[in-house]
């Protein structure tokens, strides 16, 4: 044996240099596929059916008014151009509403996801920073200036605020009664308290000298809500709400919640009406506008599809798994022999 | 200085594959300033040489300095493709018009790909430098006025330095005088070719006779004019100019720089070559750019993917021209058209939207794939480095990867070139057996008489009766001792005649420890055996030979050496012994001995035929030995012949041969002897392994067609049971032609009649090469330098191509290093099939650079082919690891690495493609453009690394028992274009689902406090969030061999993924940035939900099951040896892997072998003259046993040389005199011996005469 300098070129005898390192050495078997297969089909038909019946059980009402329809109340909004045109929507429960109702208007084929919609906005503003209400980033071009006036929120998407308002009346015997909604809550917690903030201006008007409002907007931000200063400019719900950007051209968002006590376990079966403040045209784009009242179950809201693909998922594996086990059963026997 | 080149060559492969122009600027710098035509250097003039402006001899082999580091790395890096390309994306993100992503996606990735690229670069330079530094401070002794240290670095062309002895020479200089007589001086040119052996230079006499004498040395004006510099380490013309005297200078008299002066006190030299323009500088030029057919396949995807992104940017395009035309038009109350639009139309809009498209787009191109496949490389590489089990301890050299760019090709290679000597043997000749007097000797036989397989066990014969003996020698046949012992006097006159009748030199060292030269081994392990056997060859003068005799010396004066030629095949000795008896020895092949024997011998010459036939069987080389006892004056007439024979000038060498005829007949036979040629360790059971795995291995050798064939029997590449050995050995084309093309008519003749049999082979491998497989039938071709030289011919390359591809087994012999290369090339060209040749020496270096691999076999004296080699280790059978293990395990992991890489990217970035239709086609990406940055280079980067790095389908010892698994690579079955479709299927259907389902359920999506998370940022984390899962699960099932690195990865990749999602998302990072971190709390909202972790399972499961459905029935119903394999392995693991049986079988065959002479001409000569006698050469008078000499001092040498200038096939030699460089060297060697003691030659021609 040569001595022990003599092999000063011998490489380690590790496991990791001799490519020997233990490891878990895992084979699709047919004892491990087959099974899995079964296994995870039963378990997503399981989980599909419960999914299924869950959004089975959610109600949902949904009501055009874009007034495309001549027989529609809203019909003469839409053609007329009149500001705060008032129309209705009337609509019966033939059954209670469960739980917590939510209110929801709804557009289609409107392009919020649109990537200008996302990049035409100044999250410096937005985030109360007064430096940017006078100089706007460009990226809020071309609502960026009014004229030489900077605009406050400045882009696209606060300018394109949603400004339908809505009402609902319970008609209780031939009086309405109003259905008293809840504006707070409706915006995402981290939004409200993190990322849109006023400025550390009182009062907030102050803040705003010297900038214009959005050119959509019919009154400027620190208007939005007067009536409860922690809902107002920055921070009002319904502004958070439209800023938080839709994925998909058809979309709802959460106008109001109904949590007021006479309606704490949901809506009582009977006549309802909801008045429309009609201001926002979408007729010229094809557009369609839906209130939608909805409670919603541990899965949120009603969701069809996911059910249904859970259950195809599902049922398409145990038939992929009978397949496999023909085509093992086929093949494989003979040659272990 | 080796490192200088090394540097160089590495330099050159890092990213070869890349466009890098650079690089030719460095070669064109190395090539020196401007077209020199002739090189004019006056000695110890400054200012004249100073008007050429010659390189200096300051070497900078480092390419940057501090100052130009950033800048010249950064535009080299820039010219990669890919580079260019990222940086093109990066300058489209900073138009506002276009930028869909903020330029920090594109640019963390980047910054992170250059910063590694720059540091690696740095370090390696800095190495570089540190060497340069080294080197150019080395102290020489330069000539100005004095003698002066001055550092390497400031010595000028037209210097003249001072060497000592084992100095290294700092530039190419031209010898002037040195310390030994007649100007010799010894170098080493380890560093320049890698032998270790010395070499002969000789000053011109007018120069030596300035000897040390500084005055004379300063005043010395010679000019010398030459060739300009370039790259020929042999070759160097040139003209001294002095005194008005011309004096031809030649590579005899130039030290190259690299060289080490050894043997030699000092000498003086003149400087012709400085700095980069010396010949070894000159030499280190870049070898071509070896790329891995994965390479380039992954190259042409590059670009079918660079094609695919344009074509999905003009279809988003269009996409969105039609939208702004249908939709966007009347949507211009909330979205009103830009100012550049709103003036055109919406083309321009269409057109803006591509370029964005091809920004989000363009991580289909992944930046990282290239270096992470560097990365992978390099890792494979140190396995190779690091494998134990290629490492051979005796020598103590590890396997090395040589170049870090090749892996994946060995697990792809379908030719195997292999040198013979060296390579496949180890160049060890074993007196094995003899037959004397009809008796056989050598074989050890029990009590019972059955002969006993000889092993490392078998006690050897003790020769401790003879304390000059060699320790090293091995014999077990004691009853031979026994003989000797008894004195019979045969076997006294057998190896007499061992001793006496060989060119081996002798030298001793201390008292009874000799050390013989011999210049073939064959006669090296004969002249030990005599020595052993009580026979000592001691010493010799040119014109003695003394031995010790049974310990009594006894000195014989050496007559004539009757040389070894290609055509005699035989060398004789005439001695007169000290009783005055004058005797001829004579060694040579059977056939020819036999024909010159005596009549009476014809009994002994049956047995000993069939002692021959017997030694042949077993594959030993062989050698029939006679002597004659010759009459005083017979000889001495005879001899006066010769002597006037040797004086004529035309037809001298057929006068003298048939001189030599005339006295070497009626011999007496002696018997003959059997020398092993001993294959290197393992080489039948690798050859026999790698054939298994359908690789074919050629024998190109510059042996002779008999050695040759003999090995290939040895190794079991021909066997008895084969059914046609072909061999082609024509001498014009015609007969070539006619040969091959009846060679092929007969396989393909025989074939079709067997073509039944074939027929189920054929379907089962219809792929290519169908009509190959179906000869079942083996041959074997084999074919002569001669006849190769005109197979090569255009017309015939195809034909040779054809039969040589039909057969079983090529060997090739008698080639030269360039036909080597030839057939590499002409296989690489027309078979496109990966080839690898192996080979040892400097004769291989052409081969092993053009084949697509080339490995040398390191750990022996030569560094040539190590230093020209991709990959070198020290056996042969290393090589059958290096492909079915390492070479398949690199060529398994990288391919799995691209599939899963591609469908990856894939699967990430063409999610945008579908949102396109949802997004208005406004180039909205679906990600936070932090996921984009990030996703490539932190969250998927590791698992893909840890797998490309440690993934086994195959344990070894399976890759070693099933060759059959290689078959995979060579058909490039695991990543090719139709798997690249697949991984883009497969990748493309994912990205659908990723999309669509995800949009089918949170298209009205709301959460379970009735809040919309129908929003984009929720959609694009609950993607981002199922993309990341879904990849890891997908590598998961990808990766076969889990170790504990894997694990860590994968699972750490996906801690890792939701940390940094979350920490991106917090508050308190948007409060900083509130532009660039917008997702804030949207990770937190979202998944707290049910119903978006119920996407991701649905996801993940939809993406993963069809997958692995398809791998089951396709493992089930088509299973590729990798699963039965793997499988078994599972089955078995517990148990004891059984031996693989490919234990050589001994051949029992009639054939005669090869007889044992690797001889070079021209020796006998040599030693006659005492040239290469170092201490006495120059004293003893020189006496007229060589015939030539005496006359014409150089004559029949240089005829020696012109034979081999001229043909240059090297002749008559199988080992160490193999191959080009070497081949002429020994002349060289002989010449500058001869020339040097020339004078005393002729001095004493008169006294020579007296000596007879």
């Amino acid at each position: 044996m040569p001595k022990e300098q003599d092999l000063a070129n011998r490489p380690d005898n590790t496991a990791f240099t001799q490519q020997r390192l233990p490891a878990w050495q895992p084979i699709l078997s047919a004892g491990i596929v087959i099974p899995g297969f079964v296994l995870i089909g039963l378990a997503f038909i399981g989980i599909g059916v419960a999914l299924f019946l869950t959004s089975r059980s959610i109600q949902v009402q949904e009501f055009d008014y874009t007034g495309v329809d001549t027989t529609s109340s809203c019909y003469m909004c839409s053609s007329t151009n009149v500001p705060n045109c008032v129309c209705y929507v009337n609509f019966t429960l033939t059954t209670k509403f469960q739980g917590m109702v939510y209110f929801y208007y709804a557009l289609s084929n409107y392009f919020q996801s649109h990537r200008k919609f996302g990049a035409s906005r100044d999250y410096y503003q937005l985030s109360g920073d007064t430096t940017y209400f006078t100089a706007p980033l460009d990226v809020c071009i071309p609502f960026q200036y009014a004229n030489t006036t900077p605009i406050v929120p400045c882009g696209l998407s606060a300018n394109s605020l949603f400004n339908d308002t809505f009402k609902l009346y319970q008609i209780v015997n031939g009086t309405t009664k109003l259905v008293p909604f809840d504006g707070r809550g409706i915006a995402w917690w981290s939004d409200y308290n993190i990322k849109y903030q006023n400025p550390k201006v009182t009062p907030l008007k102050d803040a705003f000298k010297g900038t214009a409002k959005p050119v959509n907007w019919p009154k400027p931000a620190y208007e939005l809500d007067t009536t409860d200063p922690s809902n107002n400019g920055f921070v009002n719900q319904d502004f958070l709400v439209w800023m938080r950007r839709a994925a998909l051209p058809n979309f709802w968002k959460l106008y109001r919640r109904i949590t007021d006590p006479d309606y704490v376990g949901g809506l009582p079966a009977g006549n309802y009406s909801i008045e429309i403040t009609y201001n926002y045209p979408v007729i010229s784009f094809n557009g369609k506008k839906r209130v939608v009242l909805s409670n919603v179950s541990w899965m949120g809201g009603r969701n069809p599809f996911l059910g249904i693909a859970y259950l195809v998922v599902g049922s398409l594996c145990i038939v992929m798994s009978i397949v496999m086990l023909i085509v093992y059963a086929k093949f494989k026997f003979p040659d272990d022999v | 200085m080796l490192r200088e080149c090394q540097w160089r060559k590495e330099m050159a492969e890092k990213w070869s594959w890349m466009l890098a122009p650079w690089t030719r600027c460095w070669s064109w710098r190395g090539n020196g300033v401007g077209q020199e035509d002739d090189r004019h250097v006056r000695a110890n003039d400054r200012e004249y040489n100073d008007k050429f402006s010659y390189a200096d001899n300051h070497i900078k082999t480092s390419k940057y300095n501090v100052i130009t580091f950033l800048p010249m790395n950064l535009f080299e890096q820039f010219q990669r493709v890919a580079n260019a390309y990222f940086l093109v994306l990066v300058i489209l993100q900073v138009i506002p018009e276009i930028s869909s992503l903020p330029w920090v996606t594109t640019t963390v990735p980047l910054v992170l790909v250059l910063v590694i690229t720059a540091v690696k670069d740095a370090t390696d330079d800095y190495f570089r430098y540190k060497s340069d530094q080294q080197v150019n401070n080395r102290q020489s002794l330069v000539l100005r006025g004095s003698l002066q240290n001055e550092k390497w670095m400031h010595v000028r062309v037209g210097d003249i330095i001072k060497l000592e002895n084992n100095q290294f020479v700092a530039a190419d200089i031209l010898l002037l005088s040195s310390s030994e007589p007649h100007g010799l001086c010894y170098i080493e040119t380890a560093e320049l070719d890698g032998e270790t052996n010395l070499k002969v230079r000789q000053a011109l006499t007018v120069t030596s006779d300035l000897d040390a004498d500084i005055a004379k040395l300063a005043d010395f004006n010679g000019e010398v004019i030459c060739e300009p510099p370039n790259n020929k380490l042999d070759k160097f013309k040139g003209t001294l100019y002095w005194r008005g005297n011309k004096y031809p200078l030649d590579n005899e008299k130039m030290l190259l720089r690299g060289c080490v002066l050894r043997n030699t006190d000092w000498c003086f030299g003149m400087v012709i070559f400085a700095g980069l323009q010396t010949k070894l500088m000159q030499n280190c030029g870049r070898t071509t750019l070896k790329r891995t057919s994965i390479d380039k396949l992954m190259n042409t995807l590059v670009l079918w993917i660079f094609g695919f992104l344009v074509c999905m940017g003009v279809i988003l395009a269009i996409g969105n021209t039609i939208w702004e035309q249908k939709v966007g038009r009347s949507f211009r109350d909330y979205l009103p058209w830009d100012s550049t639009i709103s003036n055109n139309n919406a083309v321009f809009s269409g057109f803006l939207t591509f370029w964005s498209y091809i920004i989000i787009l363009n991580t289909v191109v992944p930046i990282s794939l290239y270096v992470s496949v560097e990365v992978i490389r390099l890792g494979h590489s140190y396995f190779i480095n690091w494998d134990r089990k290629m490492y051979y301890g005796p020598k103590d050299t590890p396997a090395e990867a040589r170049t870090t760019t090749l892996n994946e090709e060995l697990g792809q290679v379908e030719f195997i070139f292999s040198d013979k000597t060296g390579t496949l043997t180890q160049n060890i000749m074993v007196f094995n057996k003899c037959s004397i007097n009809g008796k056989t000797y050598g074989d050890v036989y029990d009590e019972f008489g059955h002969k006993v397989e000889i092993t490392e066990k078998t006690t050897c014969v003790d020769f401790s009766f003879n304390h000059l003996s060699d320790g090293k020698f091995r014999f077990h046949d004691s009853s031979l001792v026994e003989a000797i012992k008894m004195e019979e006097p045969s076997v006294q006159e057998f190896f007499r005649l061992l001793a006496l009748c060989h060119t081996v030199m002798s030298e001793e060292k201390n008292e009874g420890d000799l050390v013989y030269q011999a210049q073939s081994p064959d006669e090296g392990a004969l002249v030990s055996a005599a020595r052993n056997f009580g026979f000592v060859f001691r010493s010799r003068t040119p014109e003695t030979i003394t031995l010790y005799e049974m310990g009594a010396a006894v000195t014989y004066q050496l007559l004539v050496i009757l040389d070894f030629s290609n055509v005699r095949k035989r060398m004789s000795v005439i001695v007169r012994n000290p009783a005055g008896q004058i005797k001829l020895y004579c060694k040579g092949a059977d056939t020819i001995i036999f024909d010159r024997l005596d009549p009476s011998n014809e009994d002994l010459m049956d047995t000993t035929s069939e002692h021959l036939n017997e030694f042949a069987g077993e594959g030993l080389r062989t050698l029939a030995l006679a002597y004659k006892v010759l009459d005083r004056g017979l000889f001495e007439e005879w001899m006066r012949r010769l002597l006037l024979a040797s004086t004529v000038m035309e037809n001298r060498e057929e006068g003298l041969a048939a001189l030599y005829e005339e006295i070497e007949t009626g011999l007496m036979l002696l018997g003959a002897t059997a020398v092993e040629d001993k294959l290197q360790e393992g080489v039948p059971e690798t050859i026999a392994c790698l054939s298994l795995a359908n690789i074919k291995i050629w024998v190109l050798t510059g042996d002779k067609l008999e050695t040759a064939m003999n090995i290939g029997y040895s190794c079991n590449m021909l066997r008895d049971d084969m059914d046609e050995v072909f061999i082609i050995s024509g001498h014009t084309a015609g007969e070539v032609q006619e040969q091959l093309r009846s060679a092929r008519e007969h396989i393909l003749g025989l074939s079709r009649v067997g073509s039944d049999v074939g027929l189920e082979k054929t379907e089962m491998l219809s792929d290519d090469s169908v009509f190959e497989e179906t000869i079942i039938a083996e041959y074997a071709l084999i074919i002569n330098g001669h006849s190769l030289a005109h197979a090569l011919e255009p017309e015939l390359e195809q034909m040779l191509l054809e039969t040589a591809c039909l057969c079983k087994t090529v060997i090739c012999c008698r080639v030269t290093p360039m036909q080597k290369a030839q057939v590499v090339q002409l296989v690489k060209t027309n078979k496109m099939a990966v080839t690898l040749a192996i080979g040892d020496g400097a004769n291989d270096v052409s081969m092993i650079k053009t084949a697509h691999i080339g490995v040398g076999i390191s750990g022996q004296e030569g560094m040539q082919a190590v230093l020209a080699s991709d990959y070198s280790f020290a056996q042969f059978r290393f090589l059958q690891r290096l492909l079915l293990v390492h070479g398949r395990w690199s060529y398994f992991r990288m391919c799995n690495f691209l599939f899963y890489f591609f469908y990856k990217n894939f699967a990430f970035t063409l999610v945008h493609f579908w949102f396109g239709f949802f997004c208005a086609f406004s180039a909205q990406t679906v990600y936070d453009q932090w996921f984009i940055t990030l996703f490539n280079i932190v969250y998927t980067s590791l698992p893909v690394l840890a797998m490309g790095l440690f993934d086994q389908d195959v344990n070894e010892a399976n890759s070693h028992r099933y060759p059959s698994l290689y078959r995979s690579g060579q058909l490039h079955l695991l990543f090719n274009k139709r798997q690249f479709f697949l991984c883009t299927f497969q990748g493309i259907m994912t990205s659908f689902l990723l999309f669509f389902i995800p949009y089918g359920a949170s298209s009205l999506g709301v959460r379970d406090d009735g809040l919309d998370i129908s929003d984009y940022q929720s959609f694009a984390i609950t993607i981002a969030t199922s993309l990341v899962i879904v990849v890891s699960v997908q590598i998961g099932l990808d990766t076969y061999y889990w170790t504990a690195v894997n694990h860590l990865f994968v699972w750490g990749s996906l801690a890792t993924y939701f940390a940094i999602l979350l920490a991106l998302q917090s508050d308190g990072l948007y409060l900083i940035f509130p532009s660039q971190f917008r997702f804030i709390g949207s990770a937190r909202s979202c998944l707290a939900q049910w119903s978006v972790w119920l996407v991701t399972l649905l996801t993940t499961v939809m993406c993963v099951m069809p997958g692995i459905a398809v791998r089951f029935l396709k493992s089930e119903l088509r299973p590729t040896v990798t699963d039965k394999v793997r499988s078994l392995q599972k089955a078995i693991s517990k148990q004891s892997p059984r031996e693989l049986n490919l234990r050589r079988v001994r051949r029992t065959s009639s054939r005669r072998s090869a007889y044992a002479f690797s001889h070079q001409q021209g020796y006998g000569e040599l030693i006659t003259s005492g040239k290469n006698m170092k201490v006495s050469t120059a004293a003893p008078s020189p006496s007229i046993h060589s015939p030539g000499w005496v006359q014409n001092g150089t004559g029949l040498l240089e005829n020696g040389m012109k034979r081999k200038d001229a043909c240059f096939v090297p002749s008559e030699h199988s080992g160490t005199w193999e191959g080009m460089e070497r081949t002429e060297q020994v002349p060289e060697t002989i010449c500058s011996g001869s020339k040097g003691t020339q004078q005393t030659l002729i001095d004493s021609r008169g006294n020579s005469n007296g000596d007879i």
